[in-house]
């Protein structure tokens, strides 16, 4: 019926479920852990390690079963969210379980607290726990647009959630930053989930008053100014933010949450001024606190010049090893299980997990790790902008703009580039909050995902379709 | 463990790690959703939807016979993607696959207007038997303009034409 000619042309098909990508990245995802562990074994004790099968089984069963439950619940999604996470996930494993083996870590754990337990089987089960609240997610939550309607109680849960750990008795103040809260012998960082809820929030309020937000403006020296009383969410959230940094010591959380605030503000409205605004409200409120703030105020002292006070402060001193380690890994690294990132010390294998990568892998692996996490970022984004509903959008964007946030404070911490805070490298450190968290919002945005990328319904049989008259002009 | 086999070890991995992340990129790559060069002709016919093959074969003999003849050129103008141009939604595409596009503030239309003019069923675009693209206002409050004038009945699209809805405008391209 058409001309067969030579020209191509970039024609629309029907997208793929690209479920069989997935499945092959997937065991690529599962090998690399297994091969990394190998490496660890014979670098450490010269043989094959015991526990290989056992954890490359183990991973490669959570992997299988999120794969299968996607190809079921959520057969269009994104193919790439799921290996990413999973070799992310895998790979801290390793780390973890290296730094277990380390001999000076299991001495200064029996000289502080008398007994030494290895990290890796409970970060396994964490991660465990996390399949079980991506598939959670995947099961309950099958369109993403439910959430709409929970705007304003999602608000009210996350501030629960921030405010949880002030509480007198269930709060437990961990190295100065008191966003930990302890219970039936389980600390909790509820901050991590209150990063999903508030997304949620956001993207709802958002949604609806972005037009108020984004058209009601003057424009002054080529910026869009809002009027003042459409100031009143973005200080009332930089307000919360302040109280946190101030009342929780916790600058990374803080970060975070107007952080991504401002970044879900600029996507809604397309208005350069809220970036403007929002960086020069951080820096104002961060310089305020500073300035007052014992803890603080030692937070940045270790990041100004650490070896200055690295033989009297313990914040100075983790950060000069932490320096050392990346230092020491240069450009192709120690090798797997060579390194000396064990000098850390306290935190070796949750805040500070990104120096035994920068030392064992050197730059090179670094490079991998942040390009791991920029491809998650972008294939959030990219669900953001095929998402067809504005709420979607708005979520997507959120979710993943908080990540990225999330490396960039940790990252850049580690690094030296910005002070250190209390965060956690997502699916890397240990910490068993932070992974099941970030498996739910991996789930939710496979979620997404899969209804952007759905081919859309079959045209429906419309019984008048004949009797149209068509005016042809 | 010897210091060689250590360090073709290491290397070997640096090398695994970049591999995936490669593949991954490749993926992606093969994955920009909607579009796939395709060579024109007889590959293109396959990947059609079968609802549309169906509806072809039930069309009279003398129609179809019309529209080979007239199939390439018909073919080259044929639009491919239906585009939000202005309003909150700047930047959706929906590829055409001779599915109908229902516009409005439904949650179950195709393209979801969040738009204070759009009524929850404004107006839909399906294609003919010839595979012109239709427009038709399903009653509205505030109407469907094509280019100036509001619609009252099913109206053909010519290709680039705004449609009007509100404050968002879309447009179909090739």
């Amino acid at each position: 019926m058409s001309v067969v000619t030579n020209t191509t042309t970039i024609g629309a098909i029907e997208a793929p479920s690209r479920r069989n990508t997935e499945l092959a990245l997937l065991a690529f995802a599962v090998v690399i852990p297994v091969f990394a562990y190998l490496n660890v074994g014979l670098a450490i004790d010269g043989k094959v390690p015991a526990g290989m099968a056992g954890y490359g089984l183990g991973l490669a069963l959570l992997a299988g079963v999120a794969h299968l439950v996607v190809r079921k619940w959520a057969p269009y999604s994104d193919p790439l969210l799921l290996p990413l996470a999973t070799l992310l996930n895998g790979m801290g494993l390793v780390l973890i379980w290296r730094l277990d083996q380390s001999p000076r870590l299991i001495a200064k754990s029996i000289n502080d607290f008398g007994s030494f337990s290895p990290d890796a089987p409970k970060q396994m089960m964490y991660s465990a726990i996390g399949i079980a609240m991506f598939v959670g997610v995947l099961l309950l939550l099958k369109d993403h647009r439910v959430l709409q309607r929970y705007t304003y109680i999602s608000m009210v849960v996350a501030l629960v959630l921030l405010l949880l750990p002030l509480v007198p008795g269930l709060g437990s103040p961990v190295f100065g930053a008191k966003i930990w809260i302890n219970i039936a012998g389980f600390s909790i960082q509820p901050g991590e989930f209150a990063k999903i809820v508030l997304a949620v929030f956001f993207s709802g309020y958002l949604m609806v008053k972005r037009d108020a937000l984004a058209l009601a403006s003057r424009r002054f020296m080529g910026l869009y100014l809002p009027r003042g009383r459409d100031l009143g969410p973005i200080l009332t959230i930089w307000a919360v933010s302040l109280l946190i940094l101030i009342f929780e010591n916790d600058l990374g959380t803080s970060l975070l949450f107007f952080g991504m605030f401002v970044i879900m503000l600029y996507v809604a409205t397309e208005r350069t001024s809220w970036i403007v605004m929002g960086l020069l409200m951080s820096i104002a409120g961060a310089v305020g606190v500073a300035s007052f703030a014992g803890h603080v105020q030692a937070r940045v002292d270790a990041w100004a010049d650490p070896f200055a006070c690295a033989d009297t402060v313990n914040a100075c001193d983790q950060m000069t090893q932490v320096l050392m380690s990346f230092g020491s890994g240069g450009i192709l690294g120690t090798g797997l299980g060579q390194g000396n990132s064990d000098l850390i010390g306290f935190a070796a294998n949750s805040d500070f997990i990104f120096a035994t990568v920068g030392e064992e892998l050197g730059l090179t692996g670094v490079m991998v790790f942040l390009l791991l996490y920029g491809l998650i970022v972008e294939r959030g984004v990219r669900t953001a902008l095929a998402a067809r509903d504005p709420f979607g959008k708005l979520l997507a964007m959120g979710l993943s703009g908080a990540f990225a946030l999330q490396i960039f404070v940790v990252a850049g911490g580690v690094m030296g580039l910005i002070p250190l805070t209390g965060m956690t490298m997502p699916f890397l450190a240990y910490g068993g909050s932070s992974v099941i968290a970030n498996w739910a919002l991996v789930g939710i945005l496979i979620r997404i995902s899969d209804t952007a990328r759905r081919p859309a319904p079959a045209p429906a049989p419309s019984p008048d379709a004949e009797m149209t008259q068509v005016v042809r002009p | 463990m010897s210091e060689l086999t250590l360090t073709v070890m290491r290397l070997g991995f640096l090398a695994v790690l970049w591999l995936f992340v490669i593949v991954a990129v490749q993926v992606i790559r093969s994955d920009l959703f909607g579009t796939r060069v395709t060579q024109r002709g007889s590959r293109r016919q396959e990947a059609r939807p079968q609802q549309q093959q169906a509806r072809q074969a039930a069309a009279p003999p003398q129609q179809r016979g019309q529209q080979s003849a007239g199939g390439g050129r018909q073919r080259r103008g044929a639009p491919t993607k239906l585009v939000v141009s202005e309003g909150t939604l700047t930047g959706t595409t929906v590829a055409l696959q001779g599915q109908t596009i229902t516009l409005g503030r439904a949650h179950d239309s195709t393209i979801v207007l969040d738009d204070d003019y759009a009524s929850s069923r404004h107006a839909r675009i399906y294609p003919d038997r010839d595979g012109q693209w239709i427009v038709e206002d399903l009653g509205s409050t505030n109407g469907t303009y094509l280019d100036r004038t509001r619609l009252t009945t099913a109206t053909p699209i010519p290709l680039g034409a705004p449609i009007r809805i509100g404050k968002t405008v879309i447009e179909l391209r090739k």
